[in-house]
């Protein structure tokens, strides 16, 4: 995650509560959304960026990941992932995302 | 309208290792902030040479050494499987070694900027001399050169920046005023390597066009590089200065710009001059980008691999009207992403793929090749970009599912024959599209293929004005097939016949007019 990025999760943070954020992810990639997942619950990897060493444990989710794909209408649904539905790994996004969740989160949507 | 005529087309390479190695954007900040760090140390053993450099089968698939058939058979990792027998010339163009670009870029100077040692200067000379397409009016542009302690000064007092070869400082790039950043030495130099990777593009544009400089009516720049200074920091004109340096002496030209989507824009912008009328022939040029050598070079080096990223593209195309041999630009199809179409990977192919073929009543089965995003993977993949190229085959396919035009199990099908491999440099705007042009028509003109779609997509959020997406296609066809005029023939009795009515007329006249 860039460096701004990372500094616009912590702001958001800082200025809602980390129990009131929420982060979805569209990484095309399960080895970028992994990395993306663990630098907003457990601190930036590459110890690089403003979250290096900040463990939010923030409730992370994938847009693939049945708890937030529930909450879209099925009209935008199909207007706007359909297509990327079939050209990526849905399964394998969402399994980077969760071990990262399931590991570091201190927060998630139950 | 007329129809618009892709003439010809020219792809070279600048093999220039040492230029990425101090002034790509990732290891000039790397030494700027941490000084001379393990990284740097560990860059320092991962580049390639020369002669490995050409021997890559994507760097010889892009001057068209190897066919993209040729590419997508070659052993992977095609870094670890070099080509033998390999030769610095292409079908389409050359890899240019990075002495004799340095020996360009002072060429492409004109305000005393690039100072060259002088022996080193003079090396240069000696093998540019040798080179095919270098005159004598472009080789006097070369300086003698300076001696080495004026480069050191201009260096350690002046805010030059130095160039290197083989480790050695033999050269220097200059500021241009005294505070504008805008004319830093690093600006500088980044322009003036654009310049001279443009300048090389159209020389063997004109070589396979055989055509002379002169007969250029028109020149469009569409590069990510901004020439100008503080007042107006993208003023241009990359365009005029490259046709200058090439002889283009009746050209005008301009630059256009739309980020990585600039090529394209500028091929649809070109061949709407030409289809209107306005001009005769168009060139759309570009040379690459600096800052953008060594980007992944730190996902490189952490996995091993050699630094791939030491080649700056540049690429040249000719438009003129149809002339009924060479493949066509079909301009009632021409994919446009409007500002309201949404920025979802879906919408984006729904405008660029779907309706430009809709529009003319063609289905994505009607089309032999998509080309878009052509980055070659082996460079981005282990940088966590994926593989684009393949990524854009897959949203294409997926669509044509979507719309009922494919069954799901064709996709894979889909995409083996109608993707390619990517096999260009991550030169930004060079992949987008634009590298096919030449392999569509050559395989248009000897009836391989009927039709393909070149795609450029740009990211417009990196400038900070819009968070928009962009894009922009257009498709190559076969020349529309000559007409052939029915001509009337008359026999000699026909002829007789006729001259005898006419005769007798004339009599019957002049009686009537003697009776009055």
């Amino acid at each position: 995650m860039d460096l701004q990025n990372q500094q616009r999760v912590k702001d958001v943070v800082e200025k809602y509560g980390a129990e009131n954020v929420i982060v979805i992810l569209g990484s095309s990639d399960p080895e970028g959304a992994e990395i993306y997942a663990e630098t907003v619950t457990n601190g930036d990897p590459t110890y690089a960026g403003p979250l290096a060493g900040v463990p939010l444990g923030l409730a992370v989710y994938h847009i693939f990941e049945p708890e937030i794909r529930e909450e879209v209408d099925p009209a935008v649904w199909e207007e706007q992932m359909e297509m990327m539905e079939m050209v990526l790994d849905p399964e394998a996004l969402s399994q980077a995302v969760a071990n990262m969740r399931e590991q570091y989160s201190k927060y998630t949507l139950e | 309208m007329r129809k618009v005529a892709i003439k010809e087309y020219a792809y070279c390479l600048n093999h220039t290792p040492e230029l990425a190695y101090h002034y790509g954007n990732t290891p000039f900040w790397e030494r700027k902030i941490k000084g001379e760090s393990e990284f740097l140390l560990s860059l320092s053993k991962s580049i390639r040479t020369y002669d490995e450099a050409i021997g890559y089968a994507p760097n010889q698939a892009f001057i068209g050494g190897i066919s993209l058939e040729e590419l997508e058979a070659h052993q992977t990792p095609w870094y670890q499987n070099p080509l033998k027998d390999v030769s610095r010339y292409g079908t389409f163009g050359e890899i240019m070694p990075e002495d004799e670009f340095l020996g360009l870029m002072d060429i492409c100077d004109v305000f005393d900027i690039i100072w060259l040692e002088q022996s080193f200067s003079k090396k240069v000379e000696d093998k540019l001399q040798a080179h095919p397409l270098m005159n004598s009016s472009i080789l006097q542009r070369l300086e003698k050169g300076h001696i080495f302690e004026e480069i050191e000064k201009e260096i350690r007092e002046d805010g030059a920046v130095p160039l290197y070869s083989g480790g050695e400082i033999v050269g220097c790039c200059r500021k241009a005023h005294e505070f504008d950043e805008c004319l830093s030495s690093y600006v500088l130099l980044e322009n003036i390597a654009c310049k001279a990777g443009g300048v090389l593009a159209l020389l063997h544009l004109l070589k396979r066009a055989n055509m002379k400089p002169e007969e250029v009516d028109f020149i469009i720049e569409c590069s990510e590089e901004a020439a100008g200074d503080m007042n107006q920091r993208g003023g241009g004109n990359f365009a005029k200065s490259i046709g200058e340096i090439a002889g283009c002496s009746n050209a005008s030209g301009c630059d256009i710009r739309g980020f990585c989507a600039g090529p394209v824009y500028a091929l649809v912008d070109a061949a709407a001059q030409v289809a209107s009328g306005v001009r005769e022939n168009v060139v759309v040029l570009a040379g690459g980008a600096l800052p953008k050598l060594y980007m992944n070079a730190r996902d490189h080096v952490k996995k091993g691999m050699p630094a791939l990223e030491d080649m700056l593209g540049n690429f040249a195309v000719l438009l003129a009207p149809e002339d009924g041999e060479s493949p066509v630009m079909r301009l009632d199809a021409v994919g446009k992403h409007s500002i309201g179409a949404g920025a979802s990977p879906q919408a984006i192919t729904e405008a660029l793929v779907y309706k430009p073929l809709k529009r003319i009543g063609l289905g994505f089965l009607d089309v032999d090749k998509y080309a878009a995003e052509l980055q070659n993977p082996e460079i981005t993949l282990p940088a966590g970009a994926g593989n684009v190229p393949e990524a854009n085959f897959k949203m294409i396919a997926a669509l044509a599912v979507m719309k009922r035009e494919l069954d799901k199990a064709g996709m894979t099908d889909f995409i083996k024959t109608r993707g390619m491999p990517g096999f260009a440099p991550t030169q930004g705007h060079i992949p987008s599209g634009v590298p096919f042009i030449g392999y569509a028509c050559e395989n248009i003109k000897n009836g391989k293929m009927k039709r393909a779609m070149i795609i450029g997509k740009g990211s417009l959020f990196l400038a900070r004005l819009t968070n928009l997406s962009d894009g922009v296609s257009f498709m190559i066809e076969a020349p529309s097939p000559a007409v052939e005029e029915k001509v009337e023939t008359l026999t000699k009795e026909e002829v007789k016949n006729t001259i005898l009515e006419v005769l007798a007329d004339i009599a019957k006249s002049l009686k009537g007019a003697n009776a009055k």
